[in-house]
């Protein structure tokens, strides 16, 4: 090899060492800072207002980006099974600030911020205050107040606010009719399990966003299996009342006549009879919300 | 080597200077002044907070503008001028010509940022002098700033050793707004699946990561800088700087020059 | 030791739009200049004078080719030390004055402080720059700035000076300006290699030329050797155009004022036209051998047809 190949061949070795050296001191400094370090300056920006004009007219881009650090921090948190979620309502604020517009964001929020940890942030309140603010800026979008509603049913568990919510979006032009049918559901019976139900349909149906959509439907299956365990209860009691013990097993009870065949859970496993009559499911990580609707 | 290297470098800063780049500082003065009337704005005791983000905000936008200003005509200029023939003809050894206007320019923008440190602090004792404060984290920052001049300088000069002053300072400034959003940018990738996915995080850890240089929120909420991060930032910017000048080297010692 | 020698050097360009054809800046050429030469490199605009400069001058990387400068390979960067190089038309840094730049030029040539304090005020009074003080160099005429050029190119008294187009666009009080210095060099025993197209200074200072024409090297000797070549013509002068007619067909060519013309022939013709003049009863007024010139040398090396290509 001539010398300028030579010398070529060197520098570009010792380029790709260098270049290697940074990936690594960029990955350590990245974990001493941590890696929500970036998202932590939401906390120190004075409001979402002011980045939008500071934004100088690329507020929607930079919209869309903290909506999409939102998703990842709130992602990336849940499966490390986090109990805190700081920065969830500071991104969500500052996206909306920014954009007003992204429905899908307080729909977010409604499942995501207010559930309670560690599936959601656990400040229903702050959810709300999210919500009402698209209202503000989106008073054509009856759905919103469908999102709204949802967060006094579930969470802040205030079926009057509900109700209101309901009725007022029920008022919008354009709202299906069945809004009104909620908001007099509400003030008819409070807490209920099929208001529940119908509501966490009307969400899965509804929304474009798979995250959400999953949550729902964990939902709906943590309530069936709530509704299905009373019911077993129900009748492993009749089963001791009547024989003075509890059966061991299902066919206990089909024999008994008191059940057509082996229970299975809304995933096909065959609920667990334990003793003395405990009724429960076989895999309890399947269904995040179990004993939310259990004997309330 | 060395008296020819500080040679172009002493000549690329004395450059700098007549070219009157040094004006900036008072723009940079009237900036700070003018944050003075926000504090109406904001509740009592927020002063050194306002100096603060804006005294360090501006040092690091300034700092960049006039990097990639002068980086961009650095090599192209002369090329174009052919006052670059003269110097070929002498015993000056292209990767010296090139790491002479690297630090020459590197010399520029430390002098400026020094300056402006001084008035930073200046604006501080006028204006917020009853609030206290870290003044060692403030030097922190300005110190990754100019690391952070450091990597930039560096792309433009690479740009500008083989492209020419326009398209320089586009795809310098491209990668400078990608590289405030490198975060962002790994966000992307890890929402990618296969080959696409590589292929985000590759370029995520190829552009500049200027978004791990940035202190200025914490050091303006007083905020500990550890003195880890401190080192391996060093190492970030110094590698990636080297890295890169390397490469600017090795196209212009190919380049056959017009 | 040669001063220079130049072997089979030869550059090439990618061209079109997908860079596949080949433009030939410069065929393969072989060219050595002694030590204490003054050789003009001749030739057109375009022909590839400034193309073989900075081949040498490693400004630009030849595709095949090389060459020695005193005995070293010409991209050697310390022989950089022992040679000057004046562009064409150049440019130079408008922010500096002369003497700054006369400093950092030599600064970069390896002189030590004290040799540059000393040589350089005495160097700009040389070439006539002694009283420009701390004057920015934007504020320089073209006149002024070619002068500054020679300065850098013999700040560090090199043994070698490369020098492309000195004299061009100057006036020719410029012009003066520009060939004293040379002059003097020469004199001093410098090497100098100058690429021009104003033949009459190649054929003022130079020991040797090479034409050159379309990338090619067409011919190259000694300036006397060279104007022979077209030499062999008389001048014939003489009153009585009436004979015109009768010799036309032997002359080169003639010229007619009133009754006296003047015609060019070649030496084999002379005696056949003396003596048709003579039947003719013209009056002789004067005969004169002619040398060749430079210019005609040069004309036939440059108007050639081209050699076809195979």
């Amino acid at each position: 090899m001539n010398r300028t190949a030579k010398r070529t061949a060197l520098i570009s070795v010792l380029l790709v060492a260098l270049m290697a050296g940074s990936v690594l001191s960029l990955r350590k400094v990245e974990a001493e800072r941590g890696h929500e370090a970036t998202l932590e300056e939401v906390l120190y920006l004075p409001s979402g207002k002011m980045l939008k004009r500071l934004s100088l007219g690329y507020s929607s881009l930079l919209a869309d980006m903290y909506w999409t650090r939102a998703v990842q921090y709130f992602g990336s948190r849940h499966i490390e099974k986090a109990t805190h979620y700081e920065l969830l309502y500071p991104l969500l604020d500052i996206t909306t600030d920014l954009d007003p517009h992204i429905i899908v964001v307080y729909e977010y929020g409604s499942v995501f911020l207010s559930q309670a940890p560690p599936n959601g942030a656990g400040q229903p309140d702050r959810a709300a205050a999210l919500v009402e603010k698209g209202i503000r800026e989106n008073p054509e979008y009856w759905r919103l107040y469908f999102t709204l509603g949802f967060i006094h049913y579930m969470d802040r568990k205030d079926y009057k606010a509900a109700q209101q919510a309901f009725e007022k979006g029920s008022e919008v032009p354009g709202a299906l009719p069945w809004m009104k049918v909620m908001a007099a559901r509400m003030a008819e019976r409070g807490r209920d399990v099929n208001t529940a139900i119908a509501l966490w349909t009307a969400l899965r149906d509804t929304t474009h966003d798979k995250d959400i959509k999953q949550n729902a439907i964990g939902h709906l299956d943590s309530i069936r299996a709530d509704l299905d365990i009373m019911e077993l209860d129900r009748r492993v009691n009749m089963y001791h009342d009547r024989t003075g013990t509890y059966p061991a097993k299902w066919e206990d009870l089909i024999r008994a006549g008191l059940l057509q065949g082996i229970p299975t859970d809304p995933h096909g496993e065959p609920y667990k009879l334990l003793l003395n009559g405990v009724v429960n499911v076989e895999n309890s990580k399947q269904f995040p919300y179990l004993n939310e609707w259990r004997y309330q | 080597m060395t008296s020819r290297l500080s040679a172009i470098t002493l000549n690329t800063f004395r450059e700098a200077v007549r070219d009157r780049v040094l004006y900036n500082l008072v723009v940079f003065v009237l900036l700070l002044v003018a944050s003075a009337p926000l504090f109406g704005e904001i509740s009592i005791g927020m002063e050194r907070l306002i100096v603060v983000n804006v005294g360090l905000t501006a040092i690091s936008i300034f700092g960049v503008i006039i990097s990639i200003f002068i980086g961009i005509g650095l090599v192209s200029k002369e090329i174009e001028k052919r006052t670059l023939y003269t110097i070929l003809a002498r015993p000056v050894r292209r990767w010296e010509f090139i790491a002479g206007k690297y630090f020459g320019l590197m010399l520029t923008l430390v002098v400026n940022t020094a300056l402006m440190t001084l008035g930073l602090f200046i604006a501080l004792f006028m204006f917020a002098r009853e609030q206290s404060g870290s003044n060692s984290g403030l030097l922190v920052a300005i110190y990754f700033t100019v690391l952070e001049l450091a990597m930039v300088t560096a792309i433009t000069l690479l740009f500008s050793s083989f492209s020419t002053p326009i398209f320089s300072a586009i795809f310098t400034f491209a990668l400078f707004v990608i590289g405030t959003f490198a975060a962002d940018l790994r966000n992307f990738a890890a929402l990618a699946h296969g080959a696409a996915k590589w292929l985000v995080t590759g370029v995520a850890y190829l552009v500049p990561n200027f978004a791990a240089l940035n202190v200025i929120g914490q050091v303006a909420h007083d905020q500990h800088i550890a003195g880890r991060l401190i080192l391996f930032n060093t190492f970030y910017a110094v590698t990636y700087a080297c890295a890169t000048t390397l490469a600017a080297i090795l196209i212009f010692e190919r380049r056959n020059l017009k | 030791m040669n001063a220079i020698e130049i072997k089979e050097l030869t550059k090439s360009y990618p061209v079109g739009f997908w860079k596949k054809q080949l433009r030939v800046a410069l065929k393969p050429f072989n060219l050595t200049v002694a030590t204490g030469e003054t050789f003009g490199f001749l030739g057109p605009n375009g022909a590839g004078k400034t193309t073989t400069l900075k081949l040498l001058m490693g400004i630009v990387f030849p595709t095949s080719g090389s060459a020695t400068i005193l005995g070293k390979h010409f991209h050697d960067p310390d022989i950089k030390k022992r040679i000057g190089f004046l562009p064409e038309q150049p440019y130079f840094y408008d922010y500096l004055s002369a003497p700054e730049l006369l400093d950092y030029y030599a600064r970069l040539s390896g002189m030590a402080a004290a040799d540059r304090k000393a040589r350089i005020p005495q160097l700009l009074e040389r070439v006539g720059l002694g009283d420009v003080g701390n004057k920015q160099l934007r504020k320089f005429s073209k006149g002024m700035l070619q002068r500054v050029g020679i300065a850098q190119a013999i700040v560090h008294d090199p043994e070698i000076l490369f020098l492309d187009e000195p004299m061009s666009g100057l006036d020719p009080l410029g012009r003066h300006e520009v060939r004293e210095p040379i002059q003097n060099l020469k004199d001093a025993g410098k090497t100098i290699f100058f690429s021009t197209h104003i033949l009459s200074d190649a054929e003022a200072l130079c020991d040797r030329v090479g034409v050159i024409h379309k990338g090619e090297l067409r011919g190259v000797g000694t300036v006397n050797d060279l104007r022979s070549v077209g030499g062999g013509k008389t001048e014939v002068i003489w009153e009585g155009a009436d004979a015109l007619p009768y010799v036309t067909a032997h002359l080169m060519e003639s010229h007619v004022t009133g009754d006296l013309v003047r015609a060019t022939l070649t030496s084999e013709t002379l005696d056949a036209v003396l003596e048709k003049l003579r039947q003719q009863r013209a009056r002789l007024v004067s005969v004169t051998p002619l040398h060749g010139t430079l210019e005609e040398y040069f004309l036939s090396k440059t108007t050639e047809p081209e050699v076809a290509k195979l």
